[in-house]
């Protein structure tokens, strides 16, 4: 009792945080904008982006409210024909390349929503409250988001969906109405007012009730075929179960549809409210079989849910001050440090106008389908707890002590952290004399351990894939943590593609009011009407619409809506979230074309690519694309509609660079496909004869920028030498006399701060840089990385690129496009990571620009980035038990939504030093001391980041031997937890990133660093410590299932030469590359059946694929090489190193556990470490 | 007697130490709008830089002046932060425009204690040596 008295006194003292949110950003983000305008190319921008530009002005009359796309639209929902719908519909629907028809089995239940709205908008005028509930939310959307398009997953976890098959017709132009909202802005400017984005639309339309028309939104086209397989397989799926019930389903749902339509004034008259109420019965069937299919079949599944509420979202349509979680909260919310901003996304007002209104709104929410998004171990878990509990009663009943009240969640969440102490963990903490065992490498991989919370709280937990922390239990002081002498911090992957996500329609994003905290699941009820934030403490307000949940179509349980059941959500963020409207996909590609470039040949891969993967680019109808070349020269491409063929402007001054043309440079990628086609098979001969030797990067950047700054983007900067002209240029740093000295290691920093503020510029400009740097030669990336690193994009590294002379870095660039080009991006991001009150952010690594101290500006995020942060504990824990972090990302997806996509981990509070060791994560702790140690050998020098590392582990090891362990110190003793961590940094010290002793490029190990400073943790582990496997004799026992395949599981071996055998193979999976080592007397079977060569001697020596032969031993090697290369970023290459080619060393130098002539062996390392531990 | 060059050097000293403590006082705001949100660290970066060798060369102008003047212990008071301005100056991070602080770098949370902590030392030590110029100028004037 007494902890919850505790919280009781911090929502006050807790005020300081709140006040930050509000006023920093309004300046920083002020910035940008301003020096938009300012910009003297600015004006003739304008002219170009008619898109964007609309959409500004759109913008800036948020007070106007009037609804962009939907204006037109509205009268003629008026007029209440479905005849009119379709009008509008067939204006717009030809702008989708693909037809309509597909949609419309998927359109239906979509056009419910949308439908909806329109009602609601028409309506509202009479009664703004009713039009609220309408809102559908988007149950298709959810999927899509995780999903990245090219491959997406089984349909099943769309299933859900289909029941909206019946009603299609009728829906389908309510749909494209809604769609040609964002669609026209860019095929067509005439016909209507190009909204950008409906999210536009919503809110602002109809004074102060919010349509909410999102639900209709952003469905892509490509989604929506999705969705439409999907609904059929599922439809198959769900069948046989529950058929009746699916029949049921449909049913309901077009009877729902269809009356509202027919009668758009519903919404006016007052039974309204009975009338709404009808809809979510008739959904109600869909529900159950939701969840009933789930379990069984789609275990996949996500849901989706969508809950939409109403109007009183917005009262206050324009005012960004809610803003904050998201992009651009500081410049908004500069009024939002006063409590009073912020209500204006609280219902309070709104909901007055019609008190009676909302609760039946809440009903009639159309949703019902979303739910069966959660996931199927929620699910589970909840059902059977919803049916034993009374309603009142919380998902969390599980833990909670008392079943009465939600409320009680705060005790819980005391209790959580106190399970520990009364169960230490004998295993991770079990002794391991490290000297001693032999093979301390387990068998198997190395999983996350799972924090010691009970086990409501743990499956509530976010997945280690995305967020982790390298102590699972958080010490309770910084003293204590000092004792432990181990780096408390965060591992994100926060965009990571996701095969199951909730996605949440919903007008209002229930927020802490003082620290802007999303809703969560660990979060406590008080009771009904208040929860407790569980990071500052402070007593909000559960808004009305909250007290719905769609879900048990039940009113008064906060806690079982998916936002309180998922730890990782998206929800799809209002105009409160944009401080402008979402941007286009906008990709530029800038070239090196000089003779050097020329000569690699990369652009035959690069334009065959692109040719290949136009159409897969993600984006909307509104994606514009340019390009970009250059040599001492720079050279524009007129790709305009109408023109017959591309056109090459070239400016060659190089000191004030300009762009020839303001607008037609970035074109509309479907408008000009053929244009772009003709560029794209034109420009590998445009230069082949070319004498220019010269490259001027810097210049070429600064016009990039110059095109980018007035919608931001993705800059694509293909570069194969150092730049020597113009602006940025460099000077070669490298001495290759000292590229294995064991001293000093001098040029890790940039020789010019150019890239770097050119990378601010970028990124305040919304822009990010990409960097390929195909050279053969030094070409200093430890400058070129700034463009990138601080724009938040990414940096790839193909050192000696030749398409023919190289070819395996040839086929690796023809990979990492495919995934570069097709994998799914998110624009203007900002994340925000947040933390229980007593701990602090200290440092954070990635590639971003810091805005302030918990805000990352991130022009692009993708799939493929992970960002580390150091924490530290500024007040003691000691009046809580769990600590809970929240990264809240705020994006715009290709589709033009603004999405928040909110990850929430909670970690135990311990108090006690074993129970700290006891908690290590230790591959985490690896990947934050490889990050902290990049940085140190930048700013200091590479000794010191060595002996730093070394450091660690000898002071947390002492730590242990001194204050836990009671064994005699004579053996170097620690907890199972960290056995591996001695093991782990010897690795990163014979990493390219920081090894001496042994000749390693600058290049190299600068590429090295920086991969170690965005790398998500699982890529990064494995190019720490790479996982060694012997395949030659790979038998089904174990074996996994995966699609139909059957994947061999073998054992893992250590890296140690005296693993490899001469009869083996070995597959060495390093991350970005596979080695397959050939032993000398190999069997020959193996090698027959699986390289297809007769004998060891036969097998060539550069040889990058395995045949596809049919034998046995041939598909498991296959299967289980597919299986590891599936899930990662970097498509590896594959080398096969016979025992006897030269290409051994490089497979060789992985084998850290052996002795090079300047490192020591594992054993060596122990006895140096025990060495100085005794010392 | 005369009004030779040492008091007049106390009184520019005087005078001049104000301009520091205002300086001073600027950067110790400035790095705690950044600590809270309030800023955007390139604004404020940019703001900071063009302050930071206006306030070095003042202070090397009284290391001058004293020299001159011969007052060999104001002199030696001074030296060590003149010695730190020439050390940190010269360990700044790679720029190309004058001053010393990096909008990306800023942040980090040990270089944002670091840049506090130095602005309140300096605070205080600037003041000290407001009161010492004061005392200093009158003693000189005294006994001369």
């Amino acid at each position: 009792m007494q902890v919850p008295s505790g919280y009781g006194v911090h929502p006050q003292n807790y005020i300081p945080p709140s006040g930050h949110y509000p006023q920093g950003p309004g300046k920083m983000t002020s910035l940008p904008l301003d020096s938009q305008c300012g910009d003297y190319y600015s004006g003739l921008y304008t002219v170009p982006t008619q898109n964007v530009v609309t959409s500004n002005t759109a913008n800036q009359q948020p007070g106007a409210q009037h609804m962009y796309g939907r204006g037109p639209p509205a009268p003629h929902i008026v007029g209440s024909t479905p005849g009119s719908f379709q009008g509008a519909a067939s204006s717009t629907s030809h702008l989708h390349t693909s037809a309509s028809q597909p949609y419309s089995p998927f359109v239906n239940h979509y056009s419910s929503p949308a439908m909806y709205s329109a009602n609601s908008s028409v309506a509202s005028q009479g009664f703004p409250s009713t039009c609220g509930h309408y809102a559908m939310s988007t149950v298709s959307n959810a999927a899509y988001p995780s999903v990245s398009y090219p491959s997406l997953p089984a349909g099943d976890p769309y299933g859900q969906q289909m029941f909206t098959s019946q009603n299609a017709p009728t829906v389908r132009p309510v749909r494209d109405n809604s769609f040609s909202g964002h669609s026209t802005a860019i095929g067509h400017p005439s016909p209507l007012p190009p909204p950008p984005s409906h999210q536009y639309h919503q809110q602002q339309s109809l004074s102060g009730c919010s349509t909410l028309s999102w639900s209709t939104s952003g469905l892509p086209s490509t989604q929506d075929n999705l969705v439409r397989n999907h609904t059929g397989t599922l439809a198959t799926a769900s069948s046989n179960p529950t058929n009746t019930v699916a029949d049921s389903l449909s049913c309901p749902v077009t009877q729902n549809v269809q009356p509202l339509k027919s009668s758009p004034v519903v919404p006016t008259v007052l039974p309204g409210a009975s009338s709404t109420r009808t809809p979510p019965a008739a959904n109600r069937p869909v529900e159950p079989v939701a969840s009933v299919t789930q379990p069984s079949e789609l275990l996949q599944q996500k849901g989706v849910d969508s809950s939409s509420t109403t109007s009183s979202a917005s009262p206050v349509p324009n005012s960004y001050d809610a803003l904050e979680g998201g992009s651009y909260p500081d410049m908004l919310s500069s009024s939002a440090s006063s409590p009073a901003p912020d209500p204006a996304p609280e219902p309070d007002p709104a909901p007055a106008p019609a008190p009676s209104a909302p609760q039946p709104s809440k009903m009639a929410k159309p949703f019902g389908y979303g739910y069966p998004a959660l996931q199927p171990g929620y699910q589970n878990a909840t059902a059977p707890l919803n049916s034993a509990v009374p309603p009142s009663s919380p998902g969390y009943s599980g833990f909670q002590p008392y079943a009465q009240y939600p409320g009680m969640n705060q005790l819980s969440s005391s209790l959580g952290g106190l399970s520990l102490q009364s169960s230490p963990q004998p295993e991770s903490l079990r002794p391991v004399n490290l000297t001693q065992e032999r093979n301390i490498l387990p068998m198997t991989p190395v999983w996350a351990p799972v924090p010691n919370l009970n086990l409501d709280l743990r499956k509530l937990n976010c997945s280690p894939d995305s967020f982790r922390c390298t102590l699972t239990n958080i010490p309770q002081t910084q003293a204590l943590l000092n004792k432990a002498k181990l780096p408390l911090g965060l591992l994100l992957h926060p965009f990571r593609d996701l095969t199951q996500l909730p996605v949440i329609t919903s007008n209002t994003i229930v927020r802490c009011r003082s620290c802007r905290t999303y809703i969560n699941p660990f979060v406590s009820f008080i009771d009904q009407r208040r929860w407790k934030c569980n990071l500052c403490y402070r007593v909000n307000d559960v808004p009305e619409e909250f007290m719905y949940n769609p879900l048990t179509r039940s009113y008064g349980e906060p806690h079982k809506r998916p936002e309180v059941q998922n730890s990782t959500v998206e929800f799809i963020a209002s105009s409160d979230y944009m401080l402008r409207p979402p941007q286009p996909a906008v990709y530029l590609f800038v070239l090196d074309v000089s003779h050097n470039a020329v000569e690699a040949g990369y652009l035959t891969i690069l334009c065959q690519s692109l040719l290949e993967n136009l159409d897969k680019l993600p984006g909307d109808s509104r994606t514009r694309i340019g390009f970009m070349t250059f040599d001492s020269t720079i050279h524009f491409y007129n790709l305009q509609e109408g023109l017959s063929q591309p056109q090459m402007l070239i400016v060659s001054d190089i000191d004030d660079v300009f762009l020839p043309t303001p607008d037609s440079l970035l074109v509309n990628l479907y408008e000009s496909k053929e244009l772009i086609k003709d560029l794209l098979n034109a420009l590998p001969n445009m230069f082949t004869n070319t004498r220019e030797t010269h490259s001027a990067l810097g210049p070429a950047l600064q016009a990039a920028f110059k095109l980018m700054s007035p919608t931001g983007g993705r800059v694509s900067v293909f570069q194969t030498q150092l730049p020597s002209l113009g602006a940025g240029l460099l000077q070669s740093r490298e001495d290759p006399n000292q590229r294995s000295s064991t001293k000093v290691v001098q040029h890790l920093g940039p020789a010019t701060d150019f890239y770097k503020k050119l990378a601010l510029d970028c990124s305040g400009q919304q822009t990010a840089v990409d960097l390929f740097l195909l050279s053969s030669q030094y070409s200093d990336l430890a400058s070129l990385a700034c463009i990138s690193k601080y724009s938040a994009g990414c940096i790839y590294y193909y050192p000696s690129f030749h398409y023919t002379h190289n070819p395996s870095q040839a086929e690796k660039l023809q990979k990492d496009l495919k995934r570069y080009l097709t994998r799914k991006i998110g624009f203007e991001a900002v994340m925000r990571i947040r933390c229980t009150k007593g701990l602090s952010m200290h440092t954070f690594h990635g590639n971003f620009f810091v805005r302030s101290t918990d805000l990352l500006s991130l022009a692009n995020i993708s799939p493929d980035a992970g960002f580390a942060v150091q924490l530290s504990i500024e007040e003691n824990l000691t009046d809580t038990s769990l600590v809970c972090f929240q990264t809240a990302l705020l994006y715009t997806s290709s589709k033009g939504e603004r999405r928040i996509r909110v990850h929430t981990l909670c970690l135990p509070v311990v108090s006690s030093l074993a129970d700290v060791y006891a908690g290590v994560d230790v591959q985490a702790a690896v990947c934050l001391l490889a990050n902290m140690a990049v940085d140190r050998s930048i700013s200091s020098s590479l000794s010191d980041a060595r002996d730093a590392l070394v450091n660690a582990v000898v002071d947390s090891l002492s730590a242990y031997g001194s204050t836990v362990s009671n064994l005699q110190h004579s053996a170097l003793i620690a907890p199972s937890s960290l056995k591996l961590f001695p093991l782990y940094v010897l690795a990163l010290l014979k990493q390219k990133a920081f090894r001496t002793g042994t000749s390693t490029r600058l290049d190299d190990r600068v590429y090295a660093m920086c991969q170690i400073k965005c790398q998500p943790l699982v890529h990064l582990m494995k190019m720490i410590h790479p996982n060694l496997y012997r395949i030659d004799r790979l038998t089904d026992e174990g074996a996994i299932h995966v699609n139909d395949r059957v994947v061999p599981q073998p054992p893992l071996q250590k890296l140690s030469a005296e693993k490899l055998t001469r009869e083996g193979a070995f597959l060495m999976d390093c991350g970005s590359v596979f080695y397959i080592w050939i032993g000398k007397s190999c069997d020959n079977n193996f090698i027959e059946d699986v390289l297809g060569y007769p004998n060891f001697a036969s097998i060539p020596q550069k040889m990058t694929h395995l045949p596809e032969l049919d034998t046995l031993s041939s598909e498991r090697a296959r299967s289980f090489i597919t299986w590891l290369r599936d899930n990662r970023p970097l498509s590896p290459i594959l080398h096969v190193v016979k025992d006897e080619s030269p290409a051994k060393t490089e497979f060789f130098q992985h084998l850290i556990e052996d002795r090079t002539e300047a490192a020591f062996s594992y054993y060596e390392f122990l006895l140096h470490i025990q060495q100085q531990i005794c010392k | 007697m005369a009004f030779t060059f040492a008091p007049f050097s106390y009184m520019l000293a005087l005078l001049l130490t104000a301009v520091l403590i205002f300086f001073t006082i600027w950067h110790i705001i400035a790095f705690d709008e950044l600590k809270t949100d309030y800023r955007n660290p390139i604004y404020q970066c940019n703001t900071l830089n063009p302050i930071v060798l206006p306030e070095y060369l003042i202070h090397a102008f009284f290391c001058v002046m004293f020299l001159c003047a011969a007052e060999w212990l104001t002199l030696g008071l001074r030296m060590p932060l003149l010695a730190y301005h020439i050390w940190r100056y010269m360990s700044r991070p790679v720029m190309s425009g004058p001053g010393l602080y990096d909008p990306t770098t800023i942040m980090n949370a040990d270089i944002l204690a670091y840049c506090q902590k130095e602005g309140s030392c300096k605070l205080a030590f600037y003041l000290l040596a407001f009161f010492y110029y004061l005392y200093g100028m009158i003693y000189v004037l005294v006994s001369s």
